[in-house]
Parts: structure tokens; C-alpha cells; sequence
């Protein structure tokens, strides 16, 4: 993307463009430069994370022990979930957030440049630090990524290096989330109201404030781990008076809202591409931001059904699943918005458009099971279980990790100048589609059958399905390598993008050119209806 | 020694593939039904919101099909412009609401009957460990400790295809009389653990500090074993320490408690006599655990990695 920045300065010959060399992306404070950084780092971190993961099928691809021992089996789980969530998911959406919402609201860049590089350039720290607990004695944490004490407290040296690394990491999305709530409430073009805003938009503005809000208590949460385990302290020590229940409450009070901060942009997301490719308004503008709102509300208050075998009163797990069912009215919402916006549109199929439908089928496949893991009697033989793995990686693979790769095929044109070669997209799409399929869809059957998450070797009678789970799980990795070449070779170049890209897209990214100058809206454009939220 | 695990692994692979008899659990798709009555209510929920989101998918995936396949650009389909209809947006919220509450209350009439642990016959105490449990039998005196059985632990880095019921076999099982009430207690010496045997239909935490209850009514002609594991992330072994539990009739359940009581007064005294536990015999090992709770227990595959580890 670097070249092809570049080569646009001369257009618009006031605008300078970026610094020479290396040191260009150190003390970069440019939207565009920021989010490309964010957008490789997820790439890169996506492939660690899923290098742990061919590491986990492998070892489960046939009972016995074969590669990992136990230990280091249960350090490949948590440590996937780490870099996954923190590492992969939510950077690449901070990504998208700063490429796109400058030039989504004409805002010449975002409010607090400075800050902005400051919340990447952590990232890379959090998880060095992370990362480097593989080769210490005791290995990574290997406690589960939900951190549970007292079993999290068992872990050597790596404890204190987990906990740093997750306020870094804390500290980082945070500081971007408030990067993100300034820009958008200040830095919007004359006649950029609220209502006006790209879907986009409205997701990551609610995303951030669950960040705000969420962010910080699984900081306090940790920091209570951190003077257990070293200053004396006995909060989730049962011995000293303290209640290891506690520490479930307060981590999935910030766990269910990271749940829909995954999940929200990728609607976001989803909720350009159908337009777009329908040639057709979406359908229902108002109430998608209405029930992105309530989803955002109702997810701090249904924590407790991530823990409904902790032994909790009627009352209580009555309470969290009445609430947890009524998400899924909104949820609802926006999946029958999308499906009447390709109502009676005029749809093709290009690569963005492919990943964004099987994003809404599979979706909400991950969301009918949701629906089932709700159901407290039905869930005391879900809970922990392979049917709770396939439904969050439902959820998060073919959900936000489908809407990411949607996203990315759908802007690339614009950010790089250059068209992606749409024979390989569409060959990345089937290959990924099918085989996630393959990989996920069975571990519902395991879990009903009764194998429990988190297990390194397993009885004889989940033998099958795990044979088959792990044969879609390394197809699905491989092809995840013809997206690093096409996304490479589309930086590299290409057949040259237009300014709109796609035909049917509206909105003000796609009235700057292909790609846009390094320096963008400096003096802010006129938003006319056509171009407002499409 | 990787080329031998790799070479296992593809002799593995094959048998898979030509559909040896080793794999005969294809059709383990669904959720078993159990044997207890809150265990066939916990199936017909499942069954019942799994119906409702087949058809609600059925509808949605539908429509998004047919539209996909007519209203195509290639077919020259013109797009509409309609972009909200308010009576529409009305039906799809109402009508989900209305599906919840209709989920809701068998799902809450069910809740409620699974936490009454009230009116129990006889109680029993779970007590787990890293990685073992311990049940006690608070009315009938038994106590002991359940162990993975030596047979899975030897086949971990062998042939786990050899063995009967690998990982789901113990070296003592907890045996639960049928047609009664029983009241699990459920708590830890370390970390979380999670009691859970799927026939049984209730899975619980056991959490250090806190007792926990459910309680398990197996049907009078349900006698057999049930087998399950530890639920919950619990350590190195946590994939290691399974649970099976025998149904007796009445009279099977008393005299099993009878047994019970006799092997371990003579173990006692036979414990006293020799005055050198750790050296006693592999097959008395066992027994004198359950008198020192307090003896460190070496990590199960730890010590199956060393004692295969010659031939690995
Ligand atoms: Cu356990």
C-alpha cells in the first residue's frame, strides 16, 4: 500500500505526502498508515493464532497422544484464544475503523493522531510480551483464556507476563476507542448527521463505547489475579475469605460485551457489502442502529449464562436467560434487514459479496445455537462442551473473521489502487467456506454426544468426528495462505481500481480516487443524499 | 520418534478412510437421551428449540435463496428501492418475542425442577481433585477415591483403540441405587471441576470453598453403567479423570455398601499391620490412598509418558 500511496501525491500537489523509509510507520500519525498497521499486524497475529490451532486439530486429529502433551496442549488452547481475540480480531477491526471512518464521515483524518499511533505501537510490546511466555520455564498460560483462578494462579512465570500484556492490551483499545468516539461526534462533514452516518460507522461508534466500558474491568479483574498470586491478597481465594465465582462474574461482565465488540463492526461491515452488491438501500437503516443499540445494552446483562453450571439461584440463572433470549430479537432484526435488502435487488457475486452471505447463513447458524446454549436446562448438557466450540467459532470464524476477509476484499481497491484477482478470491471463498464447514459443524455432534471442550486426547466414540473436524481444519489453514498472496500481489499491483469500485456503492469513500491521496477531505465535501449512508 | 507418531497417525488416517470398524461413531449426531427424568427434560428442550431454529432457518434461508437465485443481475432483474416497511419490521420483532415466551416457560417449569433437591434419599459428597475424585457416602459410611483405570492410562501412548471404554473407565465406580432421590454434594480440594455424566442429565461445578447440589434419579429399570468426565478446564489432566457410575437395583446397591464396609475395615487393619503404605502392593495402592488424602499423586500421563517412554 506504501507505493501506491505514494504515486498519488502528485495529484493534489499541497499534500505531502509520507516520510521516507522505514521510520514512516514508527512515528506514522496518518489514518491511513495506522490502519494498514493495524490491518498486518491482525493478519500476522491471525496466523500465529492459527498456527496453534493446526497445532490443537493436529494433536486431536486421532485419540491417544501423538504431539502435544497436555500441558502444552492446554497452552496451545488458551494461547489461540489470546491471540486470536486480542491480537487478530478486534486490531483488524481498529484497522478498518481508521482507514474508513475518516473517510466514511469526510473527516481529514482521525481527532487525535498522536494518540493513535501510540494505541497501535502498543500491540506489538502486549504481545511480545505474550508471546514470550512459550520459552519460559513452565511454558505460556495454559489456564484457559478466561483466565479462571485458582487454576490460572498455578501457572509459573508466565502469570505476571499474561497480565501486563492484557492491560497493554487493554490500554491499547481503549485509547482507540476514544480516538474513535471523538472523531466521529467531531470531525464529521457539514451535513453529516447522526442519521447519515454509514452503518459502519454507527457499529464501531457503539463499539467503542463498550470498549470504554468493558476494557477496564477485565484490567481490574487481572490486577486482583496480580496481587493474589504476589501481594497476599485473597480475593478469589476461598481460604482467605474470597470467592473464585467472584472473578467469573467480573471477567464475563467485560466477556459478553468483547462478544458483540467482535461482532458489531462486522455487521458494520456486512451492512455496506449487501447494498452495495444489490444495487438496493438497506433495507431498515434506522432500526439496524436501534438494535445495534439495545444488543450493545442487553450485553451487560447476560454475563452470567457464560457460567450457568457455577451454582448460581433460580432467580438468578432465570434472570440471565430470560435476557440472554431477548437478544436475540435485535440480533433478528438485522438478519431480516439484510435478507430484505437482496430482496428484489439486483445482486451479483462478486468475492466481498460471497463472504458477506455466507457471513448471514453461517452467522446465524452460530446464532441458533446461541439460542440453544440460552436455554438453562438444555445448557447444563451444552455448557462446556464441543457444541459451546462450535458455536462461538460459528460466531467468530464464519462471523467476524468471514466479515473481516468480506471487508477487506471489498476496500482493497480502494486502499491499494488496485483490482484483487477475483479467480483467486473466489477460489479462497469456496475452498474457506467449505472446509469451515467441515472443520466447525461437526463439533456439534461431539458436544451433544458428550466430548468436553479443552481435552487434549478423547474417548473412542468421538474418534470419528474429530477425524473429520481436523481434515477441514487444515484445509481451511492452507487456504488461508492464498489470501496473504492475494492480498499481496493486489499491494504489489494490478489491473488499475476506479474511483467507485463497485457499481452500486455509495458513500463518501468512493468519490476520492483509487487509492486516495495520503492526505484526504482537508477541506471537508459536501454530503449530498446520494452519497450518504447507502 | 515423530516419524513413528506420524507413521501411526497416516495408518490411522487410512483406517478411517476405508471405514474400518474402529469407526462406528458417525452417528452420534444427536443428544443422547439420558436416563433420569430431568435428563429426558433437558433432551426435549433441546429437541424443541432445535426444531424451532430449523424451520425459522428454513424461512430466512429460503427467502435469501430464492432471491438470490431470481434476483440476480445477470437475469436482468431491476432493483426495487423500498427501504423500510414499518408493518414488516413490527411483525419480526413481535413474533420472535412471542416464540421466547413460548420457549421460555417449559425451559423455566424444567429449571425449576431441576434445582429442587429437596425430599433426597441419601446423599453423597463429590470431592475433586488434580485429578481424581473422592465420593463419600454421608448416610452409608463408604468413602473412597476414583482414579482413570490403568488400562487408558497404559494405552495413552499406545493403542487407545485396544482398550475398553479409553479415558471413560475407572479404577473404582460410584454405585447409585435406581428409583431414588440422590443429592450430590459437589466441591474441590484445588481448582474448578465440573461433575458430569451426560445419561444423568445435570452438570455441576465443583468449586474449592463452596459446596454445590444436584441430584440424580435414575429410573428403576435403568440399571448399567453411565459414563462421563470432568467438564471443566482444570490442568494438566483434565482430559483424564473420568466418572462411571453403576445403577444397582435396592438389594444390589446394599450389598455393594456391605463390601464396601468389610474390604475397607480389613484394609484398615491391614494398613496398620504392614506400617509401610508406599510399599505396599499395586493392587493395595489404592486402597491405602483412600486412607491418606494427604499422598501426593503423580501426574497420570506424566507417569504413563515414563513408563512408555522407552518404547517411544
Ligand atoms: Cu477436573
Amino acid at each position: 500500500m506504501s507505493t501506491a500511496t505514494t504515486h498519488d501525491e502528485h495529484h493534489e500537489h499541497h499534500d505531502h505526502g509520507p516520510e521516507p523509509g522505514l521510520l514512516r510507520w514508527v512515528f506514522t500519525t496518518n489514518h491511513k498508515d495506522i490502519g494498514t498497521l493495524y490491518l498486518l499486524f491482525a493478519l500476522l497475529m491471525f496466523f500465529v493464532g492459527g498456527a496453534l490451532a493446526m497445532g490443537i486439530r493436529l494433536e486431536l486429529f486421532q485419540p491417544g497422544l501423538q504431539f502435544l502433551d497436555p500441558h502444552r496442549f492446554n497452552q496451545f488452547t488458551t494461547m489461540h484464544a489470546l491471540i486470536m481475540i486480542f491480537g487478530a480480531v478486534m486490531p483488524a477491526f481498529v484497522g478498518f475503523a481508521n482507514w474508513q471512518i475518516p473517510i466514511m464521515i469526510g473527516a481529514p483524518d482521525m481527532a487525535l493522531p498522536r494518540l493513535n499511533n501510540w494505541s497501535f505501537w502498543i500491540l506489538p510490546f502486549a504481545f511480545t510480551l505474550l508471546i514470550a511466555t512459550f520459552f519460559m520455564p513452565g511454558g505460556a498460560p495454559a489456564g484457559g483464556w478466561t483466565m479462571y483462578p485458582p487454576l490460572v494462579l498455578q501457572g509459573g512465570a508466565n502469570v505476571p507476563f499474561l497480565i501486563f500484556a492484557v492491560h497493554l492490551m487493554g490500554i491499547s483499545s481503549v485509547l482507540g476507542a476514544i480516538n474513535i468516539i471523538v472523531t466521529i461526534f467531531n470531525m464529521r462533514a457539514p451535513g453529516m448527521s447522526l442519521l447519515k452516518m454509514p452503518l459502519f460507522v454507527w457499529t464501531w461508534l457503539i463499539t467503542a463505547y463498550l470498549l470504554v466500558a468493558a476494557m477496564p474491568v477485565l484490567a481490574g479483574a487481572v490486577t486482583m489475579l496480580l496481587t493474589d498470586k504476589f501481594f497476599g491478597t485473597a480475593f478469589f481465594n476461598a481460604a482467605g475469605g474470597g470467592d473464585p465465582v467472584m472473578f467469573q462474574h467480573v471477567f464475563w461482565f467485560f466477556g459478553h460485551p468483547e462478544v458483540y465488540i467482535m461482532i458489531l463492526p462486522a455487521f458494520g461491515i456486512i451492512s455496506q457489502i449487501i447494498p452495495t452488491f444489490c444495487r438496493k438501500p438497506l433495507f431498515g437503516y434506522e432500526s439496524m442502529v436501534y438494535a445495534t443499540a439495545s444488543i450493545a445494552f442487553l450485553s451487560f446483562v447476560v454475563w452470567a449464562h457464560h457460567m450457568f453450571t457455577v451454582g448460581m439461584p433460580l432467580s438468578g440463572e432465570l434472570f440471565f436467560m430470560y435476557t440472554t433470549l431477548l437478544i436475540a430479537v435485535p440480533t433478528g432484526v438485522k438478519v431480516f434487514n439484510w435478507v430484505s435488502t437482496m430482496w428484489r435487488g439486483s445482486m451479483s457475486f462478486e468475492t466481498p459479496m460471497l463472504w458477506a452471505i455466507s457471513f448471514v447463513v453461517l452467522f446465524t447458524i452460530g446464532g441458533f445455537s446461541g439460542l440453544m446454549l440460552a436455554i438453562v436446562p438444555a445448557d447444563f448438557q451444552y455448557h462446556d462442551t464441543y457444541f459451546v466450540v462450535a458455536h462461538f467459532h460459528y460466531v467468530l470464524v464464519t462471523g467476524a473473521v468471514f466479515a473481516i476477509i468480506a471487508g477487506a476484499y471489498y476496500w482493497l481497491p480502494k486502499w491499494t489502487g488496485h483490482m484483487y484477482n477475483e479467480t483467486l478470491g473466489k477460489w479462497h471463498f469456496w475452498l474457506s467456506a467449505i472446509s469451515v464447514n467441515v472443520l466447525f459443524f461437526p463439533q456439534h455432534f461431539l458436544g451433544l454426544a458428550g466430548m468436553p471442550r479443552r481435552i487434549p486426547d478423547y474417548a473412542i466414540q468421538f474418534a470419528d468426528w474429530n477425524w473429520v473436524s481436523s481434515v477441514g481444519g487444515f484445509v481451511f489453514g492452507i487456504s488461508q495462505l492464498l489470501f496473504v498472496y492475494i492480498v499481496f500481489s493486489t499491494i504489489r499491483g494490478g489491473e488499475k481500481a476506479t474511483n467507485r469500485v463497485w457499481e452500486g456503492a455509495h458513500g463518501l469513500e468512493w468519490s476520492l480516487s483509487s487509492p486516495p491521496g495520503y492526505h484526504t477531505f482537508a477541506t471537508p465535501p459536501q454530503v449530498s443524499d446520494a452519497e450518504a449512508h447507502s | 520418534m515423530y516419524f513413528t507418531r506420524l507413521s501411526r497417525l497416516l495408518v490411522g488416517a487410512l483406517l478411517a478412510a476405508t471405514g474400518s470398524s474402529a469407526f462406528a461413531a458417525f452417528s452420534d449426531l444427536n443428544m443422547p437421551l439420558g436416563v433420569t427424568p430431568i435428563s429426558r427434560e433437558a433432551y426435549e428442550l433441546h429437541m424443541l428449540i432445535l426444531i424451532i431454529c430449523v424451520v425459522i432457518g428454513i424461512i430466512v434461508f429460503g427467502v435469501m435463496f430464492i432471491s438470490m437465485l431470481k434476483h440476480r443481475k445477470s437475469l436482468g432483474h431491476e432493483p426495487a428501492q423500498f427501504h423500510h416497511s414499518t408493518k414488516a419490521e413490527i411483525v419480526w420483532t413481535v413474533l420472535p418475542c412471542v416464540i421466547l415466551v413460548a420457549m421460555a416457560v417449559p425451559a423455566t417449569n424444567a429449571l425449576i425442577n431441576m434445582e429442587d433437591t429437596s425430599e433426597s434419599d441419601l446423599t453423597i459428597k463429590v470431592t475433586a481433585y488434580q485429578w481424581k475424585w473422592k465420593y463419600e457416602y454421608l448416610e452409608d459410611g463408604v468413602t473412597f477415591y476414583s482414579n482413570l483405570a490403568p488400562s487408558s492410562r497404559q494405552a495413552i501412548y499406545e493403542d487407545p483403540r485396544a482398550v475398553d471404554n479409553y479415558l471413560r473407565n475407572v479404577d473404582e465406580r460410584v454405585v447409585l441405587p435406581v428409583g431414588k432421590k440422590v443429592r450430590v454434594l459437589l466441591t474441590s480440594d484445588d481448582v474448578i471441576h465440573a461433575w458430569w455424566v451426560p445419561s444423568l442429565g445435570m452438570k455441576k461445578d465443583a468449586i474449592p470453598g463452596f459446596i454445590n447440589e444436584l441430584w440424580i434419579k435414575i429410573d428403576e429399570d435403568k440399571t448399567g453403567l453411565y459414563r462421563g468426565q470432568c467438564a471443566e478446564l482444570c490442568g494438566k489432566d483434565h482430559g483424564f479423570m473420568p466418572i462411571v457410575v453403576e445403577a444397582r437395583n435396592e438389594e444390589g446397591y446394599k450389598m455393594w455398601v456391605a463390601e464396601r464396609k468389610a474390604a475397607m475395615a480389613s484394609k484398615k487393619v491391614a494398613a496398620n499391620e504392614a506400617k509401610k503404605p508406599l510399599e505396599a502392593a499395586p493392587e493395595e495402592q489404592a486402597a491405602v490412598v483412600t486412607h491418606a488424602s494427604d499422598l501426593v499423586q503423580p501426574s497420570i500421563v506424566a507417569a504413563a509418558r515414563s513408563e512408555k517412554s522407552g518404547g517411544l
